[in-house]
């Protein structure tokens, strides 16, 4: 199992995600979707070492993370963040080169001819080939984002997360995108992503967890985590489930009731 | 096969990358070479090709060979010295704190070792021990901002900045009521200090200083990866495998000793640690495995020039006032130059 989280709690100063329990299969991609502040990106953070758990265990490969060099853990996991700096005066492929980091001691000036295969391979596999000589912020908003992965890919991990890959893009943009991570996932790369578009995450994930106030409401496959039910109690919406082309999606109707536990405090 | 198939046009990018960072440092070697020699035939009493030739076998007049030795040489070095240290302290710490505001004096360097050495030049006490004192100085105002700006889970860039600001704002007002307190001979030497000047430097100085920077100085330059990482955003960095705690306490230390050592030489010299980086990166790029080495050359290039200047009209100034009279204007150029791209 390449990834499981074992009672984690942990957020900024109070504990926002509460006592998580997760494992994550070889190849499977799982989405983590909910409302607003209910702590999907958080988790995220912990998972991928930018938030220190208060409590509880991330264990990557059957070893607790705290035991791996950073740079180790960065060969087997890489983090796709929602928002970006764009490097001024860095071209598509010397961004990309800076997934190799992880493989490079400190010494180590420039990539190694592996390393550069490496590089050309993600920015065929991502589509990229082309713009490898074009400036980051010379990209459109869809080019940018898969830039960015290949630059994830490029360290060459067993886990692939991905905060909102699919917010600024336009429709088009975003099934390319997520029709790109399928095939990546159906080659055996364990995915967990965080989206707001639970929709999407019902077309394109084995499995739903869903979080409601930091803790998880509910997870397992797609037809049984998506009930009106649910939907209801972590999105405060009714809905209507309908069997669609792509599977199950959610159509809602309207907010539902007050649900009768209290109304989260945002951070 | 595809990947076969875009091999030659990386190396092609690539050789047209190391072709642009080839020229400039070709440019900033020759640069240098000419300021050098330009700085060691010129002045109070000029020497001509034959003379410097002769004087530097040990031949010739002893005045010469005097001028050229024990007056010029020690002095040039020191430019160069100091002028790298302060450029690639302040390519770290612009790359480091993503701000391209920043300079070596930003973390509280310039306040403490300005304070503590106005202290010793206006109280005059332990005036021999100024440069060493003005180290010390630097390190604990930088100790101080580095402790500020600590966090429950690290250390925030936000919080370092402000922390600067705020202490350095704090020692420069106790610093002028001591230079008000004064009496006028020892505000002029405070002061000069304070400008900075390459006047009178010697062997000692470099023998002192010039090992310690030239250390910190390569293991600044192996930084040079980090600083990448770290310029793509904390989460990035941290998913690249960068410990941040552990980075920024690394370069921030290194630009902090360097920067201090070159304010043990000659006192607080402003803009060329601000100016250099920006200069480097028009010409290179923002790779920092070429910006910080680049940052050494162009920094040398450019305190040996202002220094030259210094000393080149009937009264010789700080060549503090130099940098700062040049690097203003030019400073305002290269935003202006920048601004269509960085906003387009």
């Amino acid at each position: 199992m390449p990834l499981e989280l074992h009672h984690l709690t942990g957020g900024y100063t109070k504990p926002i995600v509460q006592d998580i329990n997760l494992s994550l299969q070889q190849g499977e991609w799982l989405s983590l979707v909910g409302a607003n502040g209910s702590g999907k990106s958080t988790l995220l953070k912990l998972v991928s070492r930018i938030l220190t758990p208060q409590q509880g265990a991330v264990v990557l490969d059957g070893k607790a993370i705290h035991q791996f060099s950073s740079q180790a853990i960065a060969r087997k996991l890489s983090l796709l963040p929602q928002q970006q700096k764009i490097p001024v005066g860095v071209t598509v492929r010397q961004l990309v080169s800076l997934g190799r980091s992880p493989y490079q001691p400190w010494w180590q000036w420039e990539l190694t001819h592996q390393d550069w295969e490496k590089v050309n391979a993600v920015l065929v596999q991502t589509g990229m080939e082309a713009f490898g000589d074009r400036p980051v912020e010379a990209l459109s908003g869809g080019e940018r984002q898969r830039a960015f992965l290949a630059l994830a890919l490029a360290q060459d991990p067993k886990v692939l997360l991905l905060d909102e890959p699919t917010t600024y893009l336009d429709i088009n943009y975003q099934l390319q995108l997520l029709e790109l991570l399928k095939t990546l996932n159906q080659q055996g790369m364990a995915i967990v992503t965080v989206l707001h578009d639970v929709n999407l995450a019902a077309r394109y994930s084995d499995r739903l967890s869903m979080l409601r106030q930091g803790k998880i409401w509910a997870i397992g496959a797609v037809s049984d985590v998506l009930t009106p039910e649910n939907l209801s109690q972590v999105f405060g919406v009714d809905v209507v489930i309908l069997e669609t082309p792509v599977g199950l999606q959610v159509c809602p109707l309207s907010p539902s009731e007050p649900t009768p536990l209290p109304m989260q405090h945002p951070l | 096969m595809n990947v076969i198939r875009f091999q030659p046009l990386h190396r092609a990018q690539q050789a047209l990358c190391h072709y642009r960072v080839l020229m400039a440092a070709l440019l900033l070697f020759i640069g240098l070479l000419s300021v050098i020699i330009l700085s060691l035939c010129w002045g109070a009493v000029s020497l001509s090709w034959e003379e410097l030739g002769l004087a530097a076998l040990r031949q010739g007049s002893l005045t010469n060979q005097t001028i050229l030795w024990d007056l010029r040489l020690p002095r040039v070095i020191a430019a160069l010295i100091v002028g790298a240290a302060l450029g690639v302290s302040g390519a770290l710490l612009q790359g480091m704190l993503r701000n391209g505001l920043a300079d070596p004096f930003l973390l509280g360097i310039s306040a403490g070792a300005g304070l503590v050495s106005a202290a010793l030049l206006t109280l005059g006490v332990f005036q021999a021990w100024v440069p060493v004192a003005a180290w010390g100085g630097a390190i604990a105002t930088t100790l101080i901002v580095y402790f500020l700006g600590r966090t429950g889970a690290g250390l925030s860039v936000e919080r370092l900045i402000l922390g600067g600001v705020a202490v350095s704002s704090l020692l420069a007002a106790i610093q002028s009521a001591l230079l008000l307190a004064a009496d006028d001979g020892r505000i002029q030497a405070a002061l000069t200090w304070l400008t900075g000047s390459l006047n009178g430097r010697g062997w000692s100085e470099v023998a002192i200083a010039g090992p310690y920077i030239g250390v910190a100085l390569i293991g600044g330059c192996l930084l040079a990866r980090t600083v990448n990482l770290l310029n793509l955003g904390d989460e990035l960095a941290v998913g690249l495998g960068v410990s941040l705690v552990q980075s920024r306490y690394l370069i921030g230390g290194v630009a902090t000793l360097l920067a201090a050592g070159a304010v043990s030489m000659c006192g607080l010299i402003g803009f060329v640690g601000l100016v250099v980086p920006h200069g480097v990166r028009l010409l290179v790029g923002t790779d920092y495995r070429w910006v910080l080495p680049l940052s050494a050359l162009g920094g040398a290039l450019v305190l040996s020039f202002a220094d030259l200047l210094a000393r080149s009209g009937a009264v010789e100034f700080p060549v503090g006032i130099v940098t700062a009279l040049m690097g203003s204007p030019l400073f305002i150029w290269l935003l202006y130059r920048r601004s269509p791209m960085s906003e387009g």
